[in-house]
């Protein structure tokens, strides 16, 4: 149910200690505007995926994005933590600012940058030669050494955040492949809650999980939103209504509509979302 | 609607079934019994050689006193140099083609190349080795020219077999290390190598056999025949198990027939013994791993 109203949305305010302080800032105290994109496009060599997509990304919400397959969804949330890149013959133009600082430029570490922006994938991952436990502490392994105990306290906070830790607290030493799939999913939310970001990017979390997983990934969801900013790219609508407080539909790599999604879906100003959400095409 | 099929076509695919299993177990069969016969017919000649004192004698011009001692030695020296070369170079070179170098007309080409490198007669490997590591290099007829000849002949075996382990590795794991904030180096080292690591050690296995078992390339830059002593370090001249066993089988001497065919079988068993070794190596930390 989605019970409360979203603010209205500002456009993004300067970055402290940006070159942009000149811009007053807003008089009254808004969520901050975690991801601001300005005319983005994406191709894969010749083929063009995403077209001067601009929208702004508002912090501590959940943002649904919607479309048929092949619309560039997840080439969209790839763009906010720089993994289309990743991919050989990749290209883009356009901006991504994450609260005002351009995540593309030069001076920007992609590799800090996932550490700020984290993401789930479609299908549960966890890593194959990893305990649940390691599992959890990969992303902080990769980049540094913990003690024992503050290893401890991070294993239990992330599991407890994604819900997990009272149905594995005791066999935390058993492989992470050897969990159900909603399970291994919400082992991965773990894996990536466990680094701190400040966004999370869910890329069809629940395609692969049965109805009573996707509604534990949903709820947990509906538990994280307080503290992140999370953008989940769905083709289930139910889902994204039941989810989100903001949509995004997208249409052959191009932005048709935005707004909060209990508008979006009870009226819709464009006639191809309309046509969309009644399911006359896709 | 389709009509069922009838009676003898079910038959004749029945007995098209059993006459394809026939013909594969036959493939299975034949090789393996051709194996057992010349193991067995080995083992029969080498009868009555076969002793402790055949292991650790030095060779002799008479056959009941020659002993394999210096080719014994020789081989597991040179096997574990060759191992030290190849292994660290191969694999290196497979993690860049396969994770960092970028794919072009360029790397295909080095792909072929190096596959084609694989099919090359070890003589000509030898030939390289003596031209280059024996007489350009100045390192004379060494262990260490041996090894270095070697390791050329399996680096390129070493790095395909590793490549093909490193593909095996789905590009989701490695795309889930990245959203984590991995560098490309930890990435590689923390996820992408532990899980393909059983699969680049079974095909260095097999590399480093291969080279247990080559004599060709070892004629050619001088692993003498003749040796009555055990290499002294890395710069001594040596000898290997399959240059003295074919050493052996030159000679028109009747009892040497029999030191040849009990060489054979050491070479054999020590083949074994390596690779049993690091099969259990290998399965010993797959152990840590979870499918």
């Amino acid at each position: 149910m989605l019970t409360e109203r979203v603010r209205s949305v500002t456009p993004a305010p300067p970055h402290r200690g940006s070159a942009i302080r000149d811009v007053p800032l807003p008089d009254t105290a808004h969520d901050p505007v975690t991801f601001s994109v300005q005319r983005l496009s994406a191709w894969f060599g010749q083929q063009q995926v995403l077209r001067d997509v601009s929208i702004e990304i508002p912090g501590r919400q959940v943002t649904a994005i919607i479309g048929p397959s092949g619309c560039g969804k997840s080439t969209f949330i790839r763009c906010l933590n720089r993994m289309h890149e990743l991919v050989p013959a990749a290209r883009r133009s356009g901006r991504v600012l994450l609260e005002g600082e351009d995540i593309h430029a030069r001076t920007v570490d992609p590799v800090l940058l996932r550490r700020r922006v984290g993401m789930v994938f479609q299908k549960p991952n966890p890593f194959p030669t990893m305990s649940i436990r390691d599992n959890v502490l990969a992303g902080l392994r990769l980049t540094r050494q913990l003690r024992r105990s503050k290893a401890d306290a991070v294993v239990e906070r992330a599991l407890r955040q994604a819900a997990l830790w009272e149905e594995v607290s005791d066999r935390l030493a058993q492989p992470g492949i050897g969990l159900s799939g909603g399970q291994q999913q919400r082992l991965c939310i773990a894996r990536s809650l466990a680094v701190e970001p400040d966004v999370l990017l869910m890329d069809e979390p629940c395609s692969a999980l049965d109805p009573i997983a996707t509604a534990r990934i949903e709820d947990l969801i509906h538990a994280l939103r307080d503290e992140y900013t999370i953008v989940i790219v769905t083709h289930n609508m139910q889902q994204a209504a039941r989810v989100s407080q903001r949509t995004v539909f997208l249409l052959m790599g191009e932005l048709v509509e935005h707004g909060e999604t209990d508008q979006l879906f009870t009226a819709p100003r464009d006639r191809r979302t309309e046509d969309y959400i009644t399911g006359k095409f896709g | 609607m389709s009509s069922t099929p009838r009676r003898d076509s079910v038959r004749n695919r029945r007995l098209l079934e059993r006459a394809f299993v026939a013909l594969c177990l036959l493939a299975v069969l034949l090789p393996l019994g051709l194996l057992a016969l010349l193991i067995g017919r080995v083992l029969v000649d080498a009868g009555g050689r076969l002793s402790w004192g055949f292991l650790t004698s030095y060779p002799s011009r008479r056959a009941a006193q020659a002993g394999i001692l210096p080719g014994l030695v020789g081989s597991l020296y040179l096997t574990g140099l060759t191992a030290t070369i190849a292994l660290p170079l191969g694999v290196g070179a497979a993690v860049y083609l396969e994770e960092y170098g970028r794919r072009g007309r360029l790397a295909h080409l080095i792909e072929i190349n190096i596959a084609n490198l694989a099919g090359v007669p070890s003589i000509i490997y030898g030939l390289l080795g003596l031209e280059l590591f024996v007489r350009t290099v100045g390192m004379e007829r060494s262990l260490l020219a041996g090894a270095c000849t070697m390791a050329l002949l399996i680096l390129p075996i070493v790095i395909m077999a590793s490549r093909e382990a490193l593909r095996t590795v789905p590009d989701t794991l490695r795309e889930s290390a990245f959203a984590l904030g991995g560098s490309h180096w930890q990435v590689v080292r923390q996820v992408v190598l532990p899980l393909a690591f059983p699969g680049i050690l079974t095909g260095s296995i097999l590399a480093v056999s291969r080279a247990i078992g080559e004599a060709a390339p070892l004629i050619v830059v001088g692993a003498l025949t003749y040796i009555a002593f055990l290499p002294r370090g890395i710069n001594s001249p040596f000898t290997v198990l399959p240059i003295q066993i074919f050493n052996w089988v030159s000679r028109p001497q009747e009892a040497f027939m029999v030191n040849a065919a009990a060489g054979i079988v050491v070479l054999l068993l020590t083949l074994l013994l390596l690779n049993g070794l690091a099969i259990y190596l290998r399965n010993r930390m797959q152990k840590r791993r979870y499918w």
